[in-house]
């Protein structure tokens, strides 16, 4: 789409780190390729998420104006860019921000990104990744460059993989972790990042750090792996470690993580991971997509079996200098980044309503005297690229150590100095970035359901919005009690606005009234955000959308009214019961009939009349493509970059290249049975040898062995030069050896069904 | 220099607190009827985010949108496919949309008395930073062509150019002109 698109490349060219650039080049290759219909749909889609580019609603073509369904007409209809999303419908680019950690300048260029290919909007997911909407398939690629030439990377964000690794914003700084895990959590993530034993998943792979068990800032009861921060003395010394947990997360079916290790030193933190991940790879349900999670797995395995598995999985592999280099360095360039102590213990000087009440919400003591944290407050968890480039230019004046975006969609400059405060309430005031109430009531928290979701069944974003203003405008009326109350909103069952963690949850349902559709949320009570959200809230009623501010009032209303000394939120709704809680709601579920209020029929934010037509098949689940079907993707990618070189008369590296992708393709079946296959030719070719011709299992039912002779004599002229004529049959012959793998593999029957979630 | 993907942003004479929600109904409107010339895909409110976009109707080829940016309320028309021609084919592509967004809002009821569209000024810009550098260079290399553009517009000397030249922003001038600008009066210049 954009015209500058080509001379990015040039332009970026050796600033960008080689595995990044390289990754990057070849999606524009695969994106080449599926214009020309070399790659497969579904393998696309899978592809394309793992680089996180995600589709967006509408992208099948079709929108409901409240009447009936419309095409959309986009100039390019085919190719596909994934099982019915067209080419030109614009999509979501996630990006992977590990621990939710940015430096300035790498805020000057999301800003940028957010202006130049998306809407002027970057937005921060319960993740701590930031999302851009309405993208271009054909921009993202140079996206990738940009980004990637700040140090930040896509790949992964989305599809079947290791998300973004969150951690605890205050890492570092917080008065009650145990340590600092940001290390941990950025070796972490860079140790799985593109991993082999981490792609082979039936689903995504969410890890999550924290420093202490008593906050929420973690939450890592939710996630498919979590680690906790612990110490213990061992011979007067303190020896760091941590509490390991495995298989929680929220959906549809919310599971809590269960215990793996009460105590896991440091130095297993990375075998351990590439464990489960083996385990996970191996054993978790491939077909059947709603069980697809590994809380699937260990909660049907047990947690003592899921782990004796693991653990008999991590004795068995192959050393890996990483373990060790990775955390080191992590904790090297760590410490590096630590400013030296605070001094200053002076107040802040000023006396402005509006500065102490964001002082009171806003603002948090560091572990270090002298020195705190602010909260900006992000609406929606919006923030505009003019409002990015500020905060850039706040943090540089403000703080040594960048800006850290947090599960509840806000950032949060650490290390400021105290007496800076003032100065810092009036930079951000003046970049319009000093809205109070942050983690409180106001501070809403939304998935994008309908606005961008095509999972999304109500308007989460529209509620949370209206829900804002209602409360923004109570301001300081609303009693303290309430304040600090958390409400999360999701746009469906799905769980991305988290609202099995919140003291009020919502998720988005549809009802049917009179025959006609009406936006609904259920109201989820009992939730515990503390303690790493250490419990579920459960569904009591559902709810038109256009009534749930009301319930909002009311169970608001009854908690200061009813509450116990010192009870809280989910006390007391334990307390009160949820028949009672019930029915202080029921007349709220009723739905006036469709001629006496039509404002019902439709959603907030949204005046079309409601439908639920727009709903797609989510991309969240990925597709379903096994290792081996990437790398033979990858393979005939290598084909083709062959050709490129062929034509561009570099004869000898086209027929490297070719062999190249033959030994590809051909360690790709090999991975089937045996995952620690190494690189060097001489033992692909001999393991391929073993497991697939001496097993006849390669023959071609009409060719025999002819195509894995291919192979075994492009092995053997390897040292060889490439003439124009040897380089070009050995391309030739490359594609037919990878045509006999996908044979091969298909014969095996391995390749999963593309079920839906 | 050839550029590609302008935007410009009309920028309103307005007093006081502007409610943008009216709008929203019209843009659904505006994509179920596909009223204009781009394919229109979807509606996004950003009223939330302060001197943000506002209301954004999202298309495949540009959006549009009543935007608050610079805390300045304003049409803003950004390019987002390539269109053929000369650069001044393109200016006047972006200023001919925004006036006919004007004018199709003036029109809708739902606005009556809540926005007046009378303006003295716009933004032109360019939507990409390698394309465009926001420099002297940039402004050295556009400025003739801007200018014969406004002339053909205004007349001689009829309007002042200013360059906005923050390097981190987007190359754009301000185009002010001393009184109202006639919207009728431009369209008809601006037909194609």
């Amino acid at each position: 789409m954009k015209a500058s698109n080509h001379l990015w490349k040039e332009r970026l060219a050796g600033r960008i780190a080689e595995p990044l650039n390289r990754e990057i080049d070849i999606f524009e290759t695969e994106i080449d390729l599926r214009r020309q219909g070399k790659v497969d749909e579904r393998v696309f889609a899978e592809t394309r998420l793992r680089r996180g580019v995600y589709g967006q609603r509408y992208d099948n073509g079709q929108r409901h104006d409240g009447k009936v369904a419309r095409s959309l007409e986009y100039p390019t209809t085919n190719p596909t860019k994934g099982p019915n999303t067209l080419w030109d419908a614009p999509g979501m680019q996630r990006i992977k921000i590990p621990y939710g950690g940015l430096d300035p300048a790498q805020l000057e260029v999301m800003a940028d990104l957010a202006e130049e290919y998306s809407d002027g909007i970057a937005h921060v997911t319960t993740r701590q990744d930031f999302q851009l909407h309405f993208v271009h398939m054909e921009d993202t690629p140079t996206l990738m460059r940009r980004l990637a030439a700040v140090g930040i990377t896509t790949r992964e964000a989305c599809g079947n993989s290791v998300r973004n690794v969150t951690a605890c914003p205050y890492s570092g700084v917080c008065p009650d972790e145990a340590f600092d895990v940001t290390p941990y959590a950025r070796a972490l993530s860079r140790f799985l990042l593109g991993h082999p034993d981490c792609q082979n998943f039936g689903r995504k792979f969410k890890p999550a750090f924290s420093g202490c068990s008593q906050h929420a800032c973690g939450l890592t009861s939710m996630h498919d792996l979590g680690a906790i921060a612990v110490t213990r003395r061992e011979n007067g010394v303190e020896v760091r470690g941590f509490e390991l947990y495995v298989g929680g997360g929220l959906g549809a079916v919310p599971y809590q993580a269960k215990l793996f290790d009460e105590f896991l030193l440091p130095e297993q933190l990375l075998p351990t991971a590439q464990a489960i991940a083996r385990v996970f790879g191996r054993l978790g349900e491939k077909k059947n997509r709603a069980r697809a999670r590994i809380k699937f797995l260990v909660h049907d395995l047990g947690i003592e079996k899921f782990k004796a598995l693991v653990l008999e999985e991590r004795d068995r592999l192959p050393r890996d200098p990483r373990w060790k280099q990775y955390v080191d360095e992590a904790l090297a360039a760590s410490g590096e980044e630590t400013p030296t102590a605070g001094d200053d213990l002076s107040e802040p000087g000023s006396a402005l309503p509006e500065f102490q009440q964001w002082l009171k919400t806003n603002v948090r003591p560091q572990r270090q005297t002298g020195f705190v944290v602010a909260t900006v407050s992000l609406p929606l968890g919006d923030i505009s690229s003019d409002q990015l480039r500020s905060l850039a230019d706040i943090a540089r004046r403000f703080t040594p150590d960048g800006v850290r975006t947090t599960v509840e969609q806000n950032i949060v400059l650490r290390w400021v100095r105290r007496s800076d405060l003032a100065q810092l309430y009036q930079a951000l005031e003046s970049a319009l970035l000093a809205q109070p109430g942050a983690s409180n009531i106001v501070d809403v928290v939304a998935c994008p359901g309908t606005d961008t979701c095509k999972l999304g069944i109500s308007s989460s974003r529209g509620l949370a919005a209206e829900l804002q203003r209602r409360l923004a405008d109570k301001g300081a009326e609303i009693d303290q009690a309430i304040q600090d109350l958390h409400i999360k909103v999701s746009g469906c069952f799905n769980s991305c606005g988290q609202h099995h963690i919140a003291d009020l949850g919502f998720y988005g349902v549809s009802r049917k009234v009179g025959g006609f559709a009406v936006p609904h949320f259920q109201v989820v009570l009992g939730g515990q955000w503390t303690q790493n959200a250490a419990s579920y809230g459960l569904p009591i009623v559902a709810i038109p959308s256009k009534n749930v501010p009301e319930v909002v009032s009311r169970l608001g209303e009854r908690y200061v009214s009813d509450r116990l000394q010192g009870e809280n939120f989910q006390e007391f709704v334990k307390r009160t019961g949820k028949l009672q809680v019930r029915k202080l709601l029921e007349d709220l579920a009723k739905v006036p009939g469709y001629e006496a209020d039509r404002s019902y029929f439709s959603d907030w934010g949204d005046p079309r009349e409601y439908s639920i037509s727009d709903i797609g098949k989510g991309e969240c689940a990925g597709e379903v493509v096994t290792a081996v079907e990437f790398d033979l993707v990858a393979a005939e990618r290598q084909v083709f970059e062959a050709q490129v070189l062929a034509e561009g008369s570099n004869f000898q590296k086209a027929g490297e290249t070719a062999y190249g992708a033959m030994l590809h393709a051909a360690k790709g079946l090999i991975k089937l049975e045996f995952l620690d296959v190494a690189d060097d030719p001489d033992t692909i070719i001999a393991e391929f040898r073993t497991r697939y011709f001496d097993t006849r299992k390669i023959f071609d039912p009409f060719a025999g062995p002819k195509f894995a002779n291919y192979l075994f004599a492009a092995h053997r002229s390897s040292g060889n030069g490439h003439t124009p004529e040897s380089s070009r049959r050995l391309m030739e012959e490359a594609q037919l050896f990878i045509e006999a793998c996908h044979g091969c593999f298909n014969r095996m029957g391995l390749t999963p069904s593309a079920a839906t979630a | 220099m050839e550029i590609q993907h302008v935007y410009l942003k009309l920028h309103l004479e307005h007093s006081g607190v502007v409610d943008l929600e009216p709008l929203i109904p019209i843009f659904h409107d505006w994509v179920r009827e596909q009223s204009c010339e781009e394919t229109l895909v979807d509606v996004a409110d950003y009223r939330h985010v302060s001197a943000g976009p506002g209301i954004l109707l999202v298309g495949h080829e540009a959006d549009f949108s009543l935007d608050w940016s610079d805390n300045r309320l304003g049409v803003r028309y950004n390019r987002k496919a390539r269109l053929k021609g000369a650069n001044h084919d393109r200016f006047r592509q972006a200023l001919r949309a925004v006036l006919m967004t004007c004018r199709r809002l003036e029109e809708d009821g739902r606005l009556e008395g809540k926005l007046g569209f009378a303006s003295r000024a716009f933004e032109i810009g360019v939507n990409d930073r390698l394309l465009a550098p926001n420099n002297q260079e940039t402004y050295d290399s556009l400025s003739p062509e801007i200018d014969s553009f406004c002339d053909g517009l205004f007349g001689r000397k009829s309007y002042s150019v200013s360059h906005q030249a923050d390097p981190r922003r987007r190359f754009s001038v301000l185009v002010q002109t001393p009184r109202t600008m006639d919207r009728s009066g431009l369209l008809k210049a601006l037909a194609p």
